[in-house]
């Protein structure tokens, strides 16, 4: 997942959350744009925050050369992290943007908020299968945001999704190939499709390694601690790995510290 | 002996520097100390590693040259000098990871800081002196467990454990209970809840 992070300006570290709501709607595009990003990195959850980045959904003033939508993205992106459900039917909608980035952002939020409303839609996305899912011509990106329509049905736990997901293990692009192991993991419980992103940390290319310690960390993969521990990447990655299994298994044990829980803690204090 | 040092400033390829600091470092000379720091800053993670390893061996005679040459202007090997220091545990590198612990801007550089804080050899210092410089450490890392980067505040509960073994517990468990009042993040209470449980068993 990427992360919209503009420079720091003066006056946007001085943003109160009232300024920010306004700004969504300010002449000047980019403090709209700045606000809209700086409302989902400080999770502002109150009511007129959510109605104003659901407005900025549908803009239409912020456009760039090739036609994106760089207001509607950050909006999207923001309600992911607000958790508020109102974003579901509005971030459906951007399903069907022209812009990818639009798409691809709705799709992450969506994953993110929760609502298995929105499994039709996602699949969707997936459907022509792995033929439809290639590279748009000189753009750096498939047709549609498969990758992340792949990782948000296995964090929805669209288990109906399963045969629309198991063919793309094998698309030709890795990290499409690791979203399905990781959704494929999640909604099977299987550790073979782990196993898969375990294998992956010894792949030539260290931002696919880091790729598939992020995924690893993301399913929890218990199984995968040692590896993680000894993989050929920087500790900050591995300790984020790390601490997705450590949560999975206090999560699971109800918050208590298990052997396991112990274990990963050990392999992390080793990172420091 | 010269001729370690000189392999290693000449090696006219990354898996022939990695070899050349391996075989200055495994020969524990002192004359190689400041050729094996500055292998810390030539961006070559192998080489850097093997060099980390020759100083910590060579413990506390790479100390008092780590200190000077510590480089302000690279991360990269001031996050290797400091991992260095934190594993020999002289006290002498004690306000040099404090500093590192609270002001550095590179995480990697703060998280081993703040582990290195929590084991040094304390008992090298006068003991008139140890209280007062482990009060030092311990309102360091207070301050560090409030860090926004839940990496960084889980390692000042680890140095905070440590620390605990070595010295005045009772303001490092207040500080557990009161982290686990105000702490969102799973993995750090996770962590503070292990430091409690160790402690516990030891007393």
């Amino acid at each position: 997942m990427q992360e919209s992070s503009p420079e720091q300006s003066p006056e946007a570290a001085q943003l109160t959350v009232e300024q920010a709501i306004a700004n969504l709607r300010h002449e000047d595009l980019s403090l709209r744009y700045y606000a809209a990003w700086w409302l989902g990195r400080f999770q502002v959850k109150e009511a007129p925050a959510v109605d104003a980045l659901i407005e900025a959904l549908a803009d239409e003033a912020d456009r760039t050369e090739l036609g994106g939508y760089p207001l509607r993205r950050n909006a999207a992106r923001a309600l992911g992290k607000l958790e508020n459900l109102k974003a579901v039917p509005p971030l459906i909608a951007c399903l069907d943007c022209s812009d990818f980035y639009v798409r691809e952002a709705a799709t992450q939020s969506l994953g993110m908020l929760g609502d298995r409303s929105c499994i039709p839609y996602l699949m969707q996305l997936l459907a022509g299968g792995v033929e439809a899912a290639v590279r748009v011509p000189e753009r750096p990106h498939l047709a549609q945001p498969c990758e992340a329509a792949i990782e948000a049905l296995g964090s929805l736990r669209a288990t109906e999704a399963i045969p629309l997901i198991q063919p793309f293990l094998e698309h030709p692009v890795e990290r499409v190939q690791y979203a399905a192991a990781r959704a494929m993991y999640q909604l099977t419980g299987d550790n073979a499709y782990g196993d898969r992103l375990v294998q992956a940390l010894n792949g030539a290319d260290i931002q696919l390694r880091r790729m598939a310690l992020n995924d690893l960390g993301a399913i929890g993969y218990l199984e995968a601690a040692d590896a993680i521990a000894s993989a050929a990447a920087e500790n900050s990655f591995k300790l984020i790995a790390l601490k997705g299994l450590l949560e999975h298994q206090y999560n699971q044990t109800s918050q208590s510290l298990s052997d396991d829980a112990i274990r990963v803690m050990n392999l992390m204090d080793a990172l420091l | 002996m010269q001729e370690l040092i000189q392999a290693v400033e000449q090696a006219d390829s990354p898996g022939n520097l990695i070899a050349a600091v391996r075989a200055l470092a495994a020969a524990e000379i002192e004359a190689g100390i400041p050729t094996l720091i500055a292998v810390l800053g030539y961006n070559n993670p192998g080489a850097a590693t093997a060099a980390v390893q020759g100083l910590i061996q060579m413990g506390e005679m790479s100390v008092q040259p780590i200190l000077e040459l510590l480089d302000g202007y690279n991360y990269g090997a001031r996050a290797y000098a400091i991992r260095a220091l934190s594993a020999i545990g002289d006290p002498r590198a004690l306000e040099c990871l404090i500093q590192a612990a609270a002001n550095d801007f590179a995480p990697s550089v703060r998280r081993s800081a703040a582990k290195g804080l929590g084991s040094l050899r304390w008992n090298q210092l006068p003991a008139e002196q140890i209280a007062d410089k482990q009060a030092k450490a311990v309102h360091t890392l207070k301050q560090v467990c409030h860090d926004p980067d839940w990496s960084i505040r889980y390692a000042a509960v680890a140095g905070l454990q440590a620390l605990a073994k070595s010295g005045n517990q009772q303001p490092i468990l207040a500080a557990f209970e009161q982290m686990l009042q105000t702490e969102a993040e799973i993995a750090v209470r996770a962590r503070v809840q292990l430091a409690q449980q160790q402690l516990k068993c030891e007393v």
